[in-house]
């Protein structure tokens, strides 16, 4: 009941093209997340879905059905805004409840509604209250309560976690992922933390300028990327990307290893760099050497005294290397 | 405010030039309120003194009250002031909401357009008025003011609001539409209530020069059921006797009306201006 199909879409700001042709399909019940860095156009797409913006070309479909010339509000959609973009003026209560008024529902299904959606996000102690009287974490949540309530075929959301600290960001996440669960709703969201992406998401689309990079699961992109920017985009800290030539690879152009596919030893190994940086995390230390070829990160798992300036060899494990040509895509094999 | 940052000199200062300038901006208003107390020989005899025993007198009030239809003048000048008030906020706001909200080409030239009138003084066209209402009979109505009034405040109106609307968050408007609200209700039920500072900060530049205007009611409206205040207490400025109890009694009232107005909207008025200096 919830399937979402995008064919060739473009968006064009006068001269400047923000979308250059997408194509995706979602699923019934899945939890689709579009990554990318700023300016990428994702947030573009979700406007375009939600009908906020319009295509220049190309086609929408929700549930097999174009939906081009359908206002947002006839979309079945819902949507929940980085900046919450609660009305100012009405209560909780009235904030949930505005869709389905304007949508001519009776009022007792309102507020049955929104009886369900304030319990699934235990909001009522503060259905009377004013959005200025609640916290920011409070305020997302009615944000959220506010799109359950419409009971929509496809839920949007647009970066929801920005705004709120770190802490409170974690728990919001939990219980945006115990709500996919809860609802089986098909969710599409955009961030571009792409820590987000790859602990809610079935499935990540990873955009970068106008242009969709690569679909998959998380550990698909992690595992096997298909281009240079995915490679470097997906994963914490960012992958070692080297010229293939300066280690005497003369088909990549490039070589990537991740920082936690490197193994450190002080007699011997493939790589000899000194230490520049040592970053220790408890669970993890990432170490930054100098080597011949450029700066290396490596991560280690747990913690590991080294100091700076004392050289150590690297050794990269076997087949985890990943090797790009000179137009950034993998090499196979 | 940080104490590190104010010496007692400095801010003595700073006051003492407010205190001046106030004292400078109210003396006019003081003087006209007291000498509107008092007899006539005692308005040439002593102007600064305050009214005492034998100086006070209502003959002023009186004369004002009884000679002239002055309830009438009032009803007009608040009848003219607050439609006038009226249509400027709300065709000023809506333009602003087109010019800060949709993208349509043309759309700064538009605006450019629109606040063109704060720059021409809407007096130059008074003889191309009066021919319009003329030619459309409306001389000596009301109507012909709150028209020129309309217009005259209109250009303020949409320059000041477009950018106050600019700083309506999208979200919020975006919000509305997905829960299916019109751009109507969205321009009234969104954004209107959160441009209300700027709204009383349009409603007050708007208001006090139509409430002082003399020009057009002289031009326009000078018939003795149409006048306005400030022109009704013209009829006590002769070419050689001037009655000045009338003249300072009918000031003083006039005051009055503008003042509640003011009052009305001066706790929005600060939070206005300031608003877009701060932040």
């Amino acid at each position: 009941m919830g399937s979402l199909k995008i064919e060739n879409i473009r968006k064009s700001f006068g001269h400047v093209d923000v979308l250059k042709g997408i194509d995706l399909e979602v699923e019934d019940g899945e939890f689709v997340i579009f990554v990318g860095p700023s300016g990428c156009g994702k947030s573009t797409l979700l406007r375009v879905i939600a009908g906020l913006e319009d295509a220049t070309s190309g086609e929408i479909l929700i549930d097999g059905k174009k939906v081009n010339n359908t206002p947002p509000a006839k979309r079945g959609i819902a949507m929940v805004f980085q900046t919450y973009a609660l009305y100012p003026h009405l209560s909780v209560r009235d904030n949930m409840g505005l869709g389905l008024k304007q949508a001519g529902k009776p009022a007792e299904e309102i507020k049955e509604r929104t009886r369900i959606a304030s319990a699934m996000l235990s909001l009522d102690d503060y259905l009377e209250r004013r959005p200025s009287e609640l916290s920011g974490g409070q305020r997302q949540r009615v944000a959220i309560g506010r799109a359950i309530v419409r009971e929509p075929q496809l839920f949007l959301f647009d970066e929801p976690l920005s705004n709120l600290d770190a802490a409170l960001r974690v728990n919001t996440r939990l219980e945006i992922a115990r709500l996919h669960r809860q609802l089986k709703a098909t969710m599409i969201y955009v961030t571009h933390d792409q820590v987000e992406a790859m602990t809610l998401a079935d499935k990540i689309v990873v955009m970068n300028k106008g242009q969709i990079e690569q679909v998959g699961s998380p550990m698909e992109l992690y595992n096997s990327p298909q281009t240079l920017f995915v490679a470097g985009f997906i994963g914490s800290p960012q992958m070692n990307l080297i010229e293939g030539a300066k280690l005497g690879d003369a088909t990549a152009k490039n070589v990537g290893i991740r920082p936690e596919h490197i193994q450190i030893s002080k007699t011997s190994g493939t790589w000899k760099g000194s230490v520049i940086h040592v970053e220790h995390l408890g669970a993890d230390t990432i170490i930054y050497l100098q080597t011949d070829f450029g700066p290396l990160t490596v991560r280690l798992f747990g913690e590991h005294q080294y100091n700076v300036d004392d050289v150590l060899y690297a050794t990269p494990d076997a087949g985890r290397t990943y090797r790009f040509d000179d137009k950034d895509m993998i090499i196979k094999g | 405010m940080a104490k590190a940052r104010t010496s007692p000199l400095r801010s003595s200062l700073v006051h003492a030039a407010l205190i001046i300038y106030t004292v400078i901006a109210l003396f006019p208003v003081f003087l006209t309120v007291i000498n509107s107390f008092k007899d006539r020989a005692s308005i040439f005899r002593n102007p600064l003194g305050l009214p005492n025993e034998t100086s006070f007198s209502l003959i002023g009030y009186e004369t004002v009250l009884k000679q002239g239809d002055f309830t009438l003048y009032f009803q007009n000048s608040l009848i003219v002031t607050s439609v006038s008030i009226f249509f400027v906020l709300l065709f000023g706001a809506m333009a602003a909401f087109a010019l800060s909200e949709y993208r349509f080409r043309g759309n700064s030239l538009m605006g450019l357009y629109l606040a063109l009138g704060i720059m021409i003084p809407i007096r130059l066209g008074t003889v191309a008025i009066l021919q319009g209402m003329v030619a459309t009979g409306l001389v000596n109505t009301l109507t012909a003011l709150i028209l020129v009034y309309t217009a005259q405040g209109l250009p303020l109106a949409v320059f000041i609001l477009t950018e106050f609307m600019r700083t309506v968050s999208d979200d919020l408007k975006n919000a509305g539409r997905i829960d299916g609200l019109s751009e109507y209700s969205i321009f009234f039920r969104l954004v209107l209530p959160l441009v209300r500072p700027a709204m009383a900060t349009v409603a007050v530049f708007t208001m006090i020069p139509i409430w002082n205007d003399l020009w057009f009611p002289l031009i326009l409206a000078p018939s003795d059921a149409t006048k306005t205040v400030t022109l009704g207490s013209q009829v006590f400025i002769g070419q050689f006797v001037t009655n000045w109890n009338a003249v300072l009694a009918a000031l003083t009232l006039a005051i009055l009306p503008v003042l509640a107005l003011y009052f009305l909207f001066s706790r929005q008025l600060i939070r206005g201006i300031t608003s877009g200096a701060v932040k």
